[in-house]
């Protein structure tokens, strides 16, 4: 009886190592949160456009019919410059439709930024009190949804897309819902 | 040049881990005198050697040398020369040198100063440290060496992070290192002793000053931290549960555990088993701490830079250390003679509710910090536990604690009388129900918790006296005859004194602070007034002070003044200011603080509305706040008195030839 | 040189997240009793950009945004509690400094008085045994010993 008490302390350790390990192997950025909306329909929202682009607004009613990217930005945020290239190409290849949420950024800032890296947006809400944001759960930027046909948003990808993310996650899950 | 040296000296020092690891081992298992003799040298030479690679990188930071990468990622010209030197220990690689220089004084001093320790268990023991030591060096070289060079050399560095340049978050880390790795000597006085199959009280006095001075450390440096937090990040909060302070933390619990735990194996021969588990999870929790910090697996703000592969090898560290000595401990505790004897209640038993008390303690801080991440890892909800968590769990689990902390010493050994106990704290008990009525009265509308709180504070610290009255009989002997006893009691007693009291004065600092807590956000335009706890608050101004690295300022700042009148006099002068470097695009608050007693006034300056002109300023009053720092220093010094004891320091010379029945049991 | 780091700190300032205390004095609402439920729920909200820190209590825009809404779902006449499930709806139970008592947390709550309760029986069970122990652990006296202690008892006075 001793020898199993004095068994326990050991027994103890290496379950939670053995937790630590799954959580070191699982590769997973700690700072992400996973999405609260996944499944669920896209929040109401209607957003006046960018004037000076020339692209209209952005709202929930937009999203139905196809499946779109619906990707929030900032013309001062520095990780959104190194992901946009990836979402100009995208839209260049025309695979789905790119709608952008300018989040909390002078409207003249981003005008002037996609000017300047180019617009893969088809539509383009301006978020100026980021209260868009934060009903569909976003806590800085870059942030990118894939949003279904219904209008359902399918898939949270946080911080820039990587060009291999793009091929190996983003991809695929639009191809799956676009049949 | 130096880098390489100090390179080739961390190499050395590897090589002499692995001889002191594994030859004195054999040695005490053959009884080879000179294969253990080794140990010593061995722990000599390699505290030379880590010591020569520490001078040589805070030299390459010292004069800033571009070319060693990591002065480059923490350290910039226009750094004032105090970071410069603590920019060493400020990161990942730094601070794991410091580990093992630590590591490595901490051998050398029980190879040098243990004289009276058996043969075989300080070469065991001293084995046990080169072992541990030769996993972080092989860490160090392998995935985090610092003395790596970068080629071309940039022109300049990208600086500190400025939170870290702060006086008192200079000492910080190594007074928490100190803490942490003077642990590792009890993890290899247990693990020796596993190995030996023997636990007596000799071990136990061995133990107890190593033990002592990692406590102590460990205290001043949570203290320290906290403080820190306290003016550095702007409103006045002093402890958040964060995951790393708890991992500071947990180490604490179990080593004030393995402390009362060690006191029982020496005095009375009993609670081996319990205190060998103690001495190797106290330093498994450091080694777990180590580990969240700089996995990855969780996010801080002490959390260093995510990479999982120094993540994996920590893990292994801690799987051969902790898994190793927990297996010895599966093996070798039946071996363990059962000691001496005790009823439930008596000393021996008010220690055992303490090591249940505290160990429940810790667990339940461990849990609220891992729980997030077990339960992502099974796939479940991403959860949170923050301060409402460990409010609701931990502080009931300590109440009774430091309630039983006053009565346990009263009790004897073997036998105690917890009626008689509690009737000589009769006195005690009366100055509590007079602190709650006071507390009651001064506060009327404050939280009914605060008034409970304080009278526990005063039950602490009132009781802590309680032994030292009975033994020098005070007012039932002359006073001047009660003086002479006190003059002539052991230090140790007067540690315990100061120990238990300034456990009193922390938890009546933190009642006062979390009920009686005074705040008032307000805009403020300059010459503006405003009224906060008696005081009155007047913004004169704000004025601007441009970056000027050559008189040590590499930031521009906004410093406002606020003058603190109280009844018309003017109290203080707060200078409350907002910082921006430039080179590392970061902006810090420093509040304006001053102390009033053992209250504080505070104020944080905001930003100012552009539109109006006025300042966004947070004014505070905090009562008692300083006793919560204060009470640690306490803490700090009764265990400082307890080291100076000779008594219980073997390898002290005997002051002189004392039979060994004429030293008085306590 | 300073003129332009100034500037270009000004710059940023005016687009980052501001470095204020956190409840902005224009946030505060006008009805004290609102007020205090606002701080009181803030509390329990965790600054999910931050390290550890409620939104009352943190610096950061989206802290500053949430406080916001909190105190706007307040004017509008929610109760506590449909405060808190708005935030959560959008952000998952993560946002909550104080985690749900569901059964995936059934563990994390009562796991400290459980871990008391069975450390403190393995304690008293602890403290039987040795008692026990002890009494089996004295051998019986040799017939030397049986000897000796009859003849100090016989010599004793009662």
């Amino acid at each position: 009886m001793r020898r199993l008490i004095a068994l326990l302390p050991l027994a103890v350790f290496a379950v939670v190592a053995g937790y630590f390990l799954v959580n070191l192997t699982s590769g997973r950025d700690p700072r992400e949160l996973p999405s609260a909306l996944i499944d669920q329909p896209a929040p109401q929202f209607a957003l006046p456009p960018l004037e000076a682009v020339g692209k209209p607004g952005l709202g929930t009613a937009d999203l139905k019919g196809q499946v779109h990217l619906v990707n929030f930005f900032a013309s001062w945020c520095v990780p959104c410059r190194a992901e946009h290239p990836v979402l100009v190409r995208l839209a260049e290849q025309g695979t789905v439709p790119v709608v952008g949420i300018a989040y909390k950024d002078k409207p003249e800032a981003s005008a002037a930024w996609l000017g300047q890296l180019g617009n893969p947006y088809g539509r383009i809400g301006v978020d100026l009190n980021g209260r868009a944001a934060i009903d569909w759960g976003v806590t800085g930027v870059p942030e990118t949804f894939i949003v279904d046909r219904e209008g359902r948003i399918r898939y949270r990808h946080w911080g820039p897309i990587d060009p291999v993310a793009m091929e190996q996650k983003i991809l695929p899950l639009v191809k799956e819902l676009q049949r | 040049m130096i880098p390489e040296l100090g390179q080739f000296a961390l190499i050395l020092a590897l090589l002499l881990s692995i001889v002191q690891g594994t030859l004195p081992l054999i040695g005490a298992a053959r009884g080879d005198r000179a294969l253990m003799n080794l140990a010593p040298a061995a722990a000599t030479g390699q505290f030379v050697v880590v010591l020569v690679a520490f001078l040589a990188l805070m030299q390459a930071y010292v004069v800033s040398d571009f070319s060693v990468l990591n002065v480059v990622q923490n350290s910039h010209s226009a750094k004032p020369m105090l970071y410069k030197i603590s920019g060493v220990w400020g990161n990942h690689e730094g601070s794991m040198v410091l580990w093992v220089l630590i590591l490595a004084g901490f051998g050398w001093a029980v190879g040098r100063f243990g004289t009276n320790l058996p043969p075989t268990l300080k070469a065991r023991v001293l084995a046990v440290q080169g072992l541990i030591a030769l996993g972080f060096l092989a860490f160090i070289l392998i995935t985090s060496n610092p003395f790596e060079r970068v080629v071309p050399a940039p022109l300049d560095g990208r600086d500190l992070n400025p939170l870290l340049q702060d006086p008192g978050l200079a000492f910080h880390p190594p007074f928490l290192y100190l803490g942490y790795v003077g642990f590792s000597i009890a993890f290899s006085f247990a693990a020796a002793a596993l190995i030996e199959g023997r636990v007596d009280p000799a071990w136990a006095r061995w133990v107890r000053p190593w033990t002592l001075a990692a406590w102590v450390s460990l205290t001043l440096g949570i203290a320290l931290g906290s403080w820190w937090a306290y003016y550095e990040l702007g409103w006045g909060g002093w402890w958040f549960w964060d995951p790393v302070e708890n991992a500071s933390f947990m180490p604490w619990l179990a080593g004030t555990a393995l402390l009362h735990s060690a006191i029982v194996v020496e005095k009375r021969d009993a609670l081996k088993s319990w205190t060998i588990l103690l001495a190797i999870v106290t330093f498994s929790l450091s080694l777990m701490g180590t580990f969240l910090v700089r996995s990855g697996i969780l996010t801080s703000v002490h959390a260093f830079a995510v990479d999982p592969a120094r993540g994996t090898f920590i893990l292994g560290l801690l799987a051969l250390a902790t898994g190793g000595a927990l297996t010895l401990y599966a093996l070798r505790a039946p071996v363990l003679k059962v000691g001496g004897l005790f009823q439930p209640l008596s000393r021996e038993g008010s220690l055992v509710l303490n090591n249940l008390l505290l160990s429940t303690a810790c667990a339940t801080v461990l849990l609220g910090t891992l729980y997030p991440l077990f339960l992502d890892a099974v796939g479940g909800d991403k959860v949170s536990v923050g301060a409402p968590y460990f409010n609701a769990t931990f502080v009931p689990i300590m109440t009774p604690l430091v309630i039983a902390m006053t009565v346990g010493p009263m009790l004897a050994w073997k036998r105690g009388d917890l009626a008689g106990a509690l009737q000589r704290l009769h006195w005690v008990a009366g100055i509590a129900a007079l602190a709650a009525i006071a507390t009651w009265y001064a506060h009327r509308g404050g939280p009914v918790l605060a008034v409970f709180g304080m009278a526990v504070a005063a039950w602490a610290f009132f009781g802590a006296f309680a032994e030292l009255v009975e033994r020098i009989r005070l007012f039932r002997i002359p006073l001047p005859d009660s003086l002479v006893r006190a003059a002539n009691l052991p230090l140790s007693a007067w540690g315990l004194v100061l120990g238990h009291a300034g456990m009193g004065v922390t938890v009546a600092g933190i009642v006062a602070i979390s009920a009686w807590n005074n705040e008032l956000v307000v805009a403020m335009q300059p010459g503006q007034t405003v009224r906060l706890a008696g005081y009155e608050f007047t913004l004169d101004g704000v004025r601007q002070l441009p970056f000027d690295a050559a008189r040590g300022r590499n930031y521009e700042a906004q410093i406002g003044s606020v003058t603190v009148r109280e009844d018309g006099a003017v109290v203080a002068t707060l200078r409350p200011e907002k910082r921006w470097y430039p080179v590392a695009q970061t902006e810090t608050t420093e509040a304006g603080i001053h102390a009033h007693g053992f209250s504080n006034v505070y104020a944080a300056l905001g930003a100012q509305d552009a539109a109006t002109g006025a300042w966004s300023v947070r004014l505070y009053q905090h009562p008692l706040v300083l006793l919560i720092w204060g009470g640690a220093a306490v803490m700090s010094l009764g265990g400082v008195l307890s080291l100076a004891d000779r008594r219980l320091r073997v390898g002290a010379p005997a002051k002189r030839r004392v039979p060994a029945h004429a030293v008085p049991a306590e | 040189m300073t003129a332009l780091l100034r500037s270009l700190a000004l710059a940023l300032a005016l687009l980052l997240p501001l470095a204020a205390g956190a409840v902005e004095p224009g946030e505060k609402l006008a009805d004290p009793a609102l007020e205090a439920r606002a701080r009181g729920i803030s509390q329990h909200l965790r600054c999910l950009v931050c390290q550890n820190q409620s939104i009352d209590d943190s610096n950061a825009g989206l802290a500053k945004d949430l406080r916001v809404l909190v105190r706007e779902r307040l004017t509008a006449g929610d109760t506590d509690e449909q405060v808190m499930d708005f935030v959560v709806q959008r952000y998952g139970s993560f946002v909550l400094l104080k985690p749900p008592f569901k059964p995936e947390t059934y563990a994390l709550w009562l796991g400290p008085a459980a871990i008391l309760l069975v450390a403190g029986f393995g304690v008293a069970v602890f403290l039987r045994r040795r008692r026990t122990e002890a009494v089996v652990e004295s051998a019986p006296l040799t017939e030397a010993e049986k000897r000796r202690l009859a003849a100090l008892t016989d010599g004793s006075t009662p």
